[in-house]
Formats: structure tokens, C-alpha cells, sequence
């Protein structure tokens, strides 16, 4: 075990959240066609009370500290949230378009002590890429900005979230990170939007498309490793939690809304009305998420694939519950092994969403 | 409580050490153990009790003989020859990692961001 998942395992019993992902506004300069989110400011919290809330987060013992949006740049006070980050220490990673970085952000980033930049490419070329960011120019503004990134040393990862409309331009993607010396990760997963509009789930991936894609060594690795069948489920995965949600992680919303995880809306709390330490320790809602065991789950706990499933308990709850199945991740343990999914043999539509539960303000 | 003697050379060696905490870190307490982590490199480290009560007393204005004086052997039933022979030992690791600054003179002019516990 890597001391990284020591230190997770340690926060786990300790019930201490080691991650948090902090969203600091929903106001972006791109308009993404597969974007969730609106990009309106419904009252996004103050520099004051995001200091409060970073300060609570250091207080409760959250290590790593994802800055995201939207856009982070869209805030004036970015440098002011980050620089504060840093002087309580957190280990911060930032999450950008990138279009607004130029050489003197670049080297503002390096000098507050970011560790890692996030950016979203998705694709190489400029007339495939500006038109999923709907902003003329972005490929070329972004990609200059992962250039002035690494040339002040800072480590650079680019995100490649594939869809129907990209997913050809993958390899391309890949070759353009080696070109530019930055590491490159993908993500096939197109969430409902926050308003409960699912049009953007057509965007997904056809079965096929996700079947090449986990094939592809360049991607996955050992092939034969990653697509093989999965091994009879043990006590210890019976008995195991489906992911980090609500256990060592949360998300917190630019209004102050706390969920498990950003992909999990179940509104647990709100730091303008609790304190962090209270929603994360009391939390009706993070104690039930907390409670299910894999042998909780409905379908899954009965399916072949619930040791090695990439089940998304918050995709689950987007379609219906959050002890169901994920359609969507279903359809990728499908295309991996070629083996379906207990859900789908019991008739499930893949790719089919149930009733949302949207992203909504405690009542 | 410290019960070992320190030869005067390794004493020296300490005693004019002083250290603290570079800004390009990240660093979090968890169940008495504090986790650092380089934002230069990512290297990652975890200090043990002994190593944290150090970590939290390198201000740049205490020397590592007085760190080890005041929180090691006040606070572990250490010798002190050994705690210095093991501060000394943490002190150029973590250096060499750019985690800890250490100099001849006392270190001003950092940022002092409250300690989280």
C-alpha cells in the first residue's frame, strides 16, 4: 500500500474528509455543449466567507483542495482564495479552461505553490474543440496556456472528457499532451445538466465507442488485465464502501451547498447556515451514504461485476437511488468484459435515466 | 525526558541549525501524524510524533539543539545524543527535498500561516 493510500485509509477510520472539491463559481467563459452546469451567479459566497470556509476545512484536517468552476479565473479574487489556500497549507490543485492564463498568472500560480493545473482539451483540433467550448480561438489560447504552465515547472495535466462529437480526436489529444510534456487523462462520463435537462446525455458515448476505448493499451494499460472478467466478489468487498463520497470526500458548491461529491447532488448542509465540522459529522444525509456496504446495494450486490464495477453512487441517486444501479456504469462494465451487468439482465436500459434529483438548495 | 550526554562535536553540529518550514508545501496534521507533501516535486512524506513536534517548532528563529532541547527531550523519554543524531538525520532529508529550510542564521521573512491541528 502507497503511503498516499495509507494516509486515506488512516482519514477513513479517523472519519477525517482528506479531500474536498470546491467549487468557486458557476460563471464560465466557455459554453461547453456537455456542461451540467448553469453559468449564472445565483449569489456565489464572498471572499469572506470563502476564507471562513478554507479556514474550517484546514480546522478539520481537508489536505487536498480541488479549486474549480466553472472558471476559476471568472473571480476577480482568485489569486486572493488561492494565496489563502496556501498559507493554511492546503496541497491545492486547480481546475481551468485555461483561457485566461497568460505568462504573469502562470508564474503567479507557480509562486503561490499550486501543485497541480487541471485544463480540459478535447481535441486537437481547433474546429472540434471551439466547437464544444462554443469559444472561438480556446484551443489555441488554452494551449498556449498549458505552455506558459510548464515553463515555470508547474505540473499540468490535460483532461480529455470524450463524447460523441470527440472521440475520434482522442489519439490526437494524447500526442499533443506527449508534444507538450504534460500528463493526460480521460473521462468518458456526460452528466445531466443541473436544471434537469438530459439532452446533453446523447453527447455519451455509444457502447462501442467505449468498447475501443477500453481496449486501447495506450489508454488502459494491460488490456487483457483490465477487460478481464471479474473475480468472484470476497467478504471484504460484501463489506466494502463504493467510493470515497461522503467517507474522505465532499463537495462544496459556490453557494455554500454541501454534497457527498460533485457528482452526488444530495444537498447535505450549508456552510453559510452550519459549520463544516457540524454538516460533516452530523449530516443526516452523509450518515446514510456512509451506512451502505456493497451488500446494501439493490441490484448490484447481486451482479458479477460489484467487486470491480465503477459504480458512481451519485449517478446511482440521479436515477433514483443512491443504493441502485449506475446505467452508465453498467453499460462500461459491459464494454470492458463483455459480460452484463445483473441490472441489465434484469432488463435496466442502458443509457436510460429515471427520475432526477437535481442539484437543489436544502429545503 | 532526554537521560544521554551529547559529545560536543555533534552538539555543535546542531546547535547552530536553523530551520523552517518552506511555503512550497502542503502539510496537514492527521491522528498525531503530520503529512507533508513538496509542491515542487510531490514528493510525500508522513512524520512520525517525534519528527511533527520538530516540524511544528521550525520557525526559523529556534535553533534544531533548542527544538531538541525544549519539545524532544522534554516531551519523549529519548536520549539526547540519539535525538540529535535523529533530528540532524530528518533535518538534512527533508532539506534535501526542499521541505525544510536550514541555515546558519535565523530565517525571517517567511510566512507564518497558523498551524492546523
Amino acid at each position: 500500500m502507497s503511503l498516499l493510500a495509507e494516509m486515506n485509509q488512516k482519514a477513513l477510520q479517523l472519519g477525517v474528509p482528506i479531500s474536498v472539491h470546491l467549487d468557486i463559481t458557476y460563471r464560465c467563459n466557455e459554453r461547453c455543449v456537455h456542461c451540467y452546469l448553469d453559468h449564472d451567479d445565483h449569489g456565489e459566497m464572498t471572499t469572506g466567507e470563502i476564507a471562513d470556509v478554507l479556514t474550517q476545512l484546514a480546522d478539520a484536517g481537508v489536505f487536498f483542495l480541488s479549486l474549480s468552476g466553472g472558471e476559476v479565473l471568472m473571480r476577480r479574487d482568485f489569486f486572493e482564495i488561492v494565496e489563502l489556500a496556501r498559507q493554511l497549507r492546503f496541497n491545492v490543485k486547480v481546475k481551468t479552461n485555461g483561457v485566461m492564463i497568460g505568462k504573469k498568472e502562470a508564474a503567479r500560480i507557480r509562486d503561490l505553490g499550486v501543485e497541480q493545473v487541471q485544463i480540459s482539451v478535447y481535441s486537437h483540433r481547433p474546429e472540434v474543440h471551439d466547437t464544444i467550448t462554443k469559444l472561438p480561438g480556446s484551443l489555441k489560447r488554452t494551449i498556449q496556456a498549458i505552455r506558459f504552465l510548464k515553463s515555470q515547472g508547474l505540473k499540468v495535466t490535460i483532461a480529455n472528457v470524450l463524447m460523441a462529437g470527440n472521440f475520434f480526436d482522442n489519439a490526437g489529444v494524447i500526442a499533443l499532451a506527449k508534444e507538450l510534456g504534460v500528463s493526460y487523462t480521460l473521462d468518458p462520463t456526460i452528466t445531466p445538466k443541473m436544471d434537469g435537462d438530459r439532452s446533453i446525455l446523447a453527447l455519451r458515448l455509444p457502447g462501442s465507442d467505449l468498447q475501443q476505448v477500453f481496449h486501447n493499451q495506450e489508454l488502459v494499460g494491460d488490456v487483457e488485465q483490465f477487460c478481464a472478467p471479474p473475480p468472484p466478489p470476497g467478504e471484504d468487498v460484501m463489506e466494502g464502501y463504493p467510493c470515497s463520497a461522503g467517507h474522505t470526500a465532499c463537495y462544496i458548491s459556490p453557494y455554500g451547498d454541501v454534497f457527498p461529491c460533485v457528482q452526488f447532488p444530495l444537498p447535505s448542509g450549508n456552510v453559510r447556515r452550519q459549520k463544516f465540522l457540524d454538516i460533516w459529522r452530523n449530516s443526516a444525509q452523509l450518515k446514510e451514504v456512509r451506512s451502505i456496504r456493497a451488500k446494501d446495494l439493490t441490484v448490484c450486490s447481486a451482479c458479477a461485476h460489484v467487486g470491480t464495477c465503477t459504480r458512481c453512487p451519485g449517478l446511482a441517486y440521479m436515477e433514483g437511488s443512491m443504493r441502485g444501479p449506475s446505467t452508465a456504469d453498467c453499460e462500461k462494465s459491459f464494454q470492458r468484459t463483455g459480460i452484463p451487468s445483473a441490472n441489465m439482465m434484469l432488463g435496466g436500459q442502458v443509457g436510460s435515466v429515471g427520475p432526477l434529483i437535481q442539484i437543489r438548495p436544502m429545503a | 525526558m532526554c537521560v544521554g550526554r551529547t559529545k560536543g562535536k555533534r552538539r555543535r553540529v546542531i546547535t547552530n541549525k536553523y530551520i523552517a518550514k518552506s511555503p512550497a508545501i502542503a502539510a496537514r496534521l492527521l491522528g498525531g501524524e503530520m503529512m507533508v507533501m513538496s509542491a515542487v516535486d510531490s514528493t510525500f512524506f508522513t512524520l512520525n510524533e517525534v519528527a511533527t513536534a520538530i516540524w511544528l517548532a521550525a520557525d526559523g528563529g529556534t535553533t534544531l539543539a533548542e527544538i531538541v532541547d525544549r519539545k524532544v527531550c522534554q516531551e519523549f523519554d529519548v536520549d539526547r545524543e540519539e535525538a540529535e543524531r535523529d533530528a540532524d538525520q530528518f533535518v538534512n532529508e527533508l532539506s534535501q527535498h526542499g521541505i525544510l529550510l536550514v541555515s546558519d542564521q535565523p530565517i525571517v521573512n517567511l510566512p507564518a500561516p497558523p498551524e492546523m491541528q
